[in-house]
Formats: structure tokens, C-alpha cells, sequence
């Protein structure tokens, strides 16, 4: 599978369990789905997990990425400083290119 | 537990989420039968067992403690920590069977903290078996929606003037952070500087 985003691109989770009805094994903490955030880096391409949770052979293998989000906007309720953040690991085919 | 038990002083520090003992649960039940049957049938030997839990037990934070302390005293491995860590972690003689290592660094201007809200991954081969609070879905569960209040319940008080940044580790990289190095250290050895490091710093936690 192509790499489609590099470091600083701004993306928005996908919620496959909703748009494609997925189920079973996913990554994608339910609390980062359409978010937006920023690519931190790209780690590689890995096999994917919701088929290899079930003796499947994860192909195509997805890149993997490190999504940087601002704890203000995942946490309505957030009461730390705007700046702090979390960075979470997502697989290409959960991600979008953010509307500008 | 007594209702009082934490109505008494005292100045020993334990960490402050405390996980139920769960040996007698239907999950640990069913594990020790599942064990024993697949003994019985051959899948395994009960000394295999034993091999791997020796195995287990011989991985250790003091794994990573070393590597934070070459870093703190020779900047090129502190380069090549941060740059890829399964590397640096090899070239001290660390096999993290192909996982790769994400090292963060804190500084003034970031502290980072690492939680598995999915599971509890975790990179046992440099921090040794997890601790108890570190698999809890209270730590999980929390750490990632209210960091800075359960950093002081470890003791941790980051200032509004620093970042506090979350780390899920959801999916194939496991991390490790590399602390700041205590003030007034200048004088002491490389294994000295390694005693320093706490398992719950290379968490991220703790600050040492």
C-alpha cells in the first residue's frame, strides 16, 4: 500500500465500524475517531491487524502512523493547558486528509 | 484491606493504582487448566514452562536504566536512541525480536508519559514484566483523558509551562522514555547514573 502522508500533514480518523460496519479486532481507540490531528512521523508498514487477529495474512500490509492530536479537542472537558497532547498509532486506511 | 489503611502516616511510596488480586478468577482458573491440558496432551512440557518464565524474569528495567545512562554520557548514542532505539538497544546487546523502540525525550518544555489503552503493551524485554497499575483500565483508561492528575498521583507535578504528552502505544511500536538526567550528576559513573533510573521513569510517571 503507497505511503500517502508525511510528517505535518493534518488528517482526520476514519470510523470504519460506522461507515463500512467493521468489526472484531481494530486499533483505532473509538475516542480518536473523527479527530484531527497531525502526522508526528511515519513508522512504517505493518501487516494489518484486524485481519491477522484472525489467522489471516494482514496483506495488504498498511503504513503505519503517528498521529499527534491536541488533548483540548479529543477532551471537551479538557482542563490542562491547550498544548499538551497525545500521539496515537493509526494504520492508513483509518485515516483522511483533513477538510482545509 | 482494612477501611483505614491509608488513614495511617507513612512515608513509603507505593504506586498509587492498586490492582485486585486476581488469582483466583475464572480467567486465571481457566488459564491454569488450559496449561495443564495442553501439558497432558504433549503440547508443551511443564519444564518449557518453567524456561519461560525464567526468561521472563530475567528481562529487567535495568535493561533500559543502562541504555538512559550511555545516553546521558555519550551524545552520539543519544543520537542513535532517539533516531531508532531497537538499533541502539542491539548495539548494548538488547534483541527486541524485530519490535521496533520509540524513544521520547523529556524536557523543559515536554514531558512524555506512555499508557496501552487497547491492552498493555509494553517493552518487556527493556522494562521487565509490566506492574499491576500499568495493565488496570483505571490507569488506561484515565492516563489518556486526565494525565496530569494521575502523574500526581505518582508524585508528579508538571507545571502548566510544560507539555504533557500522551503516548498510546495501539499498535506495533513500543516506547521508552528517556528521562531528564537528575541535577548534580555530573560526578558520578555511568553505572551509577544507571541506578538512578526507575522503572517508572522510563514509563514516564516518575521524573527522576
Amino acid at each position: 500500500m503507497a505511503v500517502r502522508f508525511t510528517t505535518g500533514d493534518r488528517v482526520t480518523v476514519r470510523d470504519l465500524e460506522a461507515e463500512e460496519g467493521l468489526r472484531g479486532h481494530m486499533r483505532a481507540p473509538v475516542y480518536c475517531r473523527g479527530m484531527t490531528g497531525e502526522i508526528e512521523r511515519l513508522c512504517g508498514t505493518f501487516g494489518n491487524p484486524e485481519t491477522l487477529a484472525y489467522g489471516g495474512d494482514g496483506q495488504p500490509a498498511q503504513p503505519l502512523y503517528r498521529v499527534r492530536f491536541q488533548q483540548s479537542q479529543l477532551w471537551p472537558d479538557y482542563t490542562g493547558p491547550t498544548r499538551d497532547s497525545i500521539e496515537i498509532e493509526v494504520y492508513q486506511h483509518w485515516l483522511k486528509a483533513a477538510q482545509p | 484491606m482494612t477501611q483505614d489503611h491509608h488513614a495511617h502516616h507513612h512515608d513509603h511510596s507505593h504506586d498509587p493504582i492498586e490492582a485486585p488480586d486476581t488469582s483466583n478468577s475464572d480467567t486465571a482458573l481457566l488459564a491454569d487448566a488450559l496449561r495443564l491440558v495442553l501439558i497432558e496432551k504433549g503440547g508443551f512440557s511443564a519444564q518449557d514452562v518453567q524456561d519461560q518464565l525464567t526468561l521472563m524474569e530475567g528481562r529487567s528495567d535495568r535493561n533500559g536504566a543502562a541504555m538512559i545512562a550511555r545516553a546521558w554520557v555519550d551524545a552520539d548514542y543519544k543520537a542513535a536512541l532517539l533516531a531508532n532505539g531497537k538499533e541502539a538497544a542491539k548495539t548494548l546487546g538488547h534483541d527486541t525480536k524485530g519490535t521496533p523502540l520509540v524513544v521520547l525525550e523529556n524536557t523543559e518544555d515536554v514531558h512524555n508519559v506512555v499508557v496501552c489503552t487497547l491492552c498493555s503493551c509494553y517493552p518487556v524485554t527493556l522494562l521487565g514484566p509490566s506492574p499491576e497499575w500499568y495493565k488496570s483500565k483505571a490507569y488506561r483508561g484515565r492516563v489518556v483523558r486526565d494525565p496530569r492528575s494521575v502523574l500526581r498521583e505518582f508524585g508528579t507535578d508538571i507545571g502548566n509551562g510544560r507539555e504533557v504528552r500522551v503516548h498510546d502505544s495501539t499498535a506495533d511500536m513500543r516506547y521508552m522514555i528517556l528521562p531528564k538526567r537528575p541535577p548534580e550528576t555530573d560526578h558520578l559513573s555511568e553505572a551509577e547514573l544507571a541506578a538512578l533510573v526507575t522503572r517508572n521513569g522510563l514509563i514516564g510517571v516518575t521524573e527522576l
